[in-house]
């Protein structure tokens, strides 16, 4: 069977002696920076991104996969511990795993959610081992029309599953789509928007602005207000759950990896909306509603896992089509093109090793976390308590040090500094950062499209809506616009929003 | 006083928008706009900055009418000192070399908190300096200069 023999090529690749370590110093670096609170998988990510650029193609993507889980598992052990979830994907777990750790069942809730993580995270590998290819084989058939009309659907998503309000989450993408065209314009050689500076003619450095919209903007408000926080560590019950309690776990954990597994293929954040998903469904479903927001060990399970599934199967729209679901997918999409990848369908085909070797190092990640997060909660818990003001000058230093070894640009580390500015300002107006990034990494991918499907329809705009498989994206683009303006819709979502920040 | 309510972020937000489009607006003038066959450089630029125009207006004038959320605190120090940091090791990492620009970018960085005393501080940057150097100049072979020209006698 293919699917066995590849997924043997792939285990080969991850298990080779140089991988596992980058997989094994990718998952703890990623739990070391995610654990620090306010900090999510995203600006984690953008941090460490710079640390795998001087590794091979295989093994910075393992690595960074590492880096993934482990700032994943990072961000819920402080939404347990000390209600802080670094990102909104992990709020859900904060609302019930926080009840849990304040009646000293704290060891019960961390272990919950690596248990159902690592279930979902197994059956989601799978679940991208079987699809993925099937999907290359359909993404090989797109155009231009058809690509441009999935990034629009992929940018309308991450719309829809943004904080805030729609209108302005639609600028943030408009302004992403800006800040990406400058540079050189490939078809005529023309700069744009680079202001007389040449080192900008290659555009502006991606980890750049991620560095500094998610990084550092992140560390400016955390300086905000410097209180000292209540960490959960008196009490860290024994970490295993007993039988009783497994019991209680297993629904939740199986229905959650459903739901996050399919959610997760959608465009635009959809471990976002697995979590929020998999809560609602276990509290409708469970026999004690009331005990929901109290610390109901089901309100752990669930989401954890749907998160889980969902921030693996994001996987599938990145290796198939190269288009980015979530800001997380769009770092990858950078760290592949620096790497000299181009994502897409051509992957599978020009470099099954790296492909499947992927898919491997993700349950190998996942494997990982569960045997060595563990036993070394306990040294997390004392992470928590390092103050911050020793934490972010070094945090400053490796952002400062990783976007100068990208490309030895000065000019790299002067935006960085002022895009730190605008992702500050931008949070203190209330703008969700994360449409940004797709817009920046998609624009120059969605300004090719257009113009190369214009110059194949000769001019005729209604080509995109005469090729089906374009017009059926761009039909369910509008679907989604017109349904997050209805108006009960609208309420139903600014409720939802406003419930994670609580 | 009876004042109309009035959501404040959301106005600046607004303004902010319209201004960010009017200047990448400024910067297409001079770029080939072209038709819709050939689409020259400036074509997707000035349908993104009408867009960012529009939707500034309409950020701006949804403001009016309702009333906003105090925007909270604003890190002053933490602009003053975490923003120049990586501004400085790019000033400064050739001419001065490596080490020495990174332990003052970590001495400067660290002064955004007012928990901070000065002996620590040294402490930290010291201690950054050194094991950052040895996992980037020496572990991973980064081409950086460990002491640059500026320094040379």
């Amino acid at each position: 069977m293919d699917l066995l023999s590849n997924l043997g090529m792939g285990f080969s690749v991850a298990s080779s002696f140089a991988n596992l370590g980058f997989c094994l110093i990718g998952v703890l670096l990623g739990t070391l920076i995610g654990v620090l609170p306010g900090i999510g998988a995203t600006a984690t990510i953008a941090m460490l991104l710079p640390i795998t650029f001087q590794l091979e193609p295989v093994s910075s993507l393992i690595m960074l996969a590492g880096i993934y889980y482990g700032a994943q598992y990072g961000g819920s052990t402080t939404a347990i511990l000390i209600n802080m979830p670094g990102e909104s994907s992990s709020a859900v777990t904060a609302i019930d795993g926080y009840q849990m750790a304040r009646k000293g069942r704290a060891g019960t809730a961390l272990a919950t959610a690596a248990l159902g993580s690592f279930f979902a995270g197994s059956v989601a590998t799978f679940l991208v081992a079987i699809f993925a290819p099937p999907l290359t084989a359909i993404a090989l058939e797109f155009g231009a029309a058809e690509y441009f009309s999935l990034m629009v659907l992929g940018l309308v998503m991450s719309v829809a599953l943004a904080h805030g309000t729609v209108p302005k989450a639609l600028a943030m993408v408009v302004l992403g789509l800006l800040l990406g065209i400058v540079g050189t314009d490939v078809y005529t050689g023309t700069p744009r928007f680079t202001l007389g500076i040449t080192q900008f003619s290659d555009g502006l450095n991606f980890v750049a602005l991620a560095v500094g919209v998610f990084g550092i903007a992140e560390i400016l408000r955390n300086l905000e207000d410097e209180h000292e926080r209540q960490v959960m560590t008196r009490n860290i019950n024994s970490l295993f759950p007993n039988r009783d309690e497994l019991r209680q776990i297993i629904g939740p954990v199986l229905r959650g990896t459903g739901v996050g597994s399919i959610l997760g293929i959608l465009p635009g954040g959809g471990a976002i909306l697995a979590s929020f998903a998999s809560y609602t469904i276990e509290k409708k479903l469970s026999k004690h509603p009331e005990e929901f927001g109290h610390g109901a060990i089901a309100g752990v399970a669930g989401p954890e896992s749907a998160n889980n599934a969902g921030a693996q199967t994001s996987f599938i729209p990145l290796l198939t089509l190269g288009i980015p679901a979530n800001p997380v997918m769009a770092l990858m999409i950078g760290a592949m093109i620096i790497q000299g990848i181009v994502p897409g369908p051509s992957v599978v085909t020009d470099q099954p090793e790296l492909f499947w070797g992927i898919i491997a190092s993700m349950w190998i990640g996942n494997l990982m976390l569960v045997v060595l997060n563990l036993p070394l909660i306990g040294l997390w818990v004392k992470l928590l308590t390092v103050p911050y003001f020793v934490l972010f000058p070094i945090i400053m230093a490796m952002c400062s040090i990783g976007v100068y070894s990208v490309n030895s640009n000065v000019y790299d580390l002067f935006a960085v500094a002022f895009f730190g500015l605008l992702g500050y300002v931008l949070s203190k107006l209330r703008f969700e950062p994360a449409p940004l990034l797709l817009g920046f990494v998609l624009g120059p991918l969605l300004e090719e499209n257009l113009r190369r499907a214009m110059i194949l329809s000769r001019g005729d705009p209604t080509t995109f809506v005469t090729r089906p498989i374009s017009a059926g994206l761009l039909v369910l683009a509008l679907a989604v616009l017109v349904l997050v303006f209805l108006p009960q819709i609208r309420r139903r979502r600014e409720e939802v929003f406003t419930e994670s920040e609580g | 006083m009876a004042t109309k309510p009035r959501d404040d972020t959301d106005m600046i937000a607004g303004l902010l928008l319209m201004a960010a489009a009017a200047f990448f607006g400024w910067q297409t003038t001079g770029l080939e706009v072209g038709t819709s066959l050939r689409m020259g450089p400036g074509y997707f630029p000035m349908l993104l900055s009408g867009l960012l125009f529009l939707l500034g207006v309409w950020v701006f004038l949804k403001s009016f009418g309702r009333e906003g959320e105090p925007t909270g605190p604003i890190a002053w120090r933490g602009i003053l000192f975490i923003l120049p940091a990586p501004v400085f090791f790019g000033l400064t990492v050739r001419g001065l070399g490596f080490v020495p620009a990174l332990f003052l970018t970590s001495l400067i960085a660290s002064q955004a908190s007012v928990k901070m005393r000065p002996l620590p501080a040294l402490v930290l940057a010291v201690l950054v300096t050194i094991i950052s150097t040895l996992i980037f100049s020496y572990g991973l072979g980064l081409p950086f200069r460990r002491f640059g020209p500026w320094l040379d006698f």
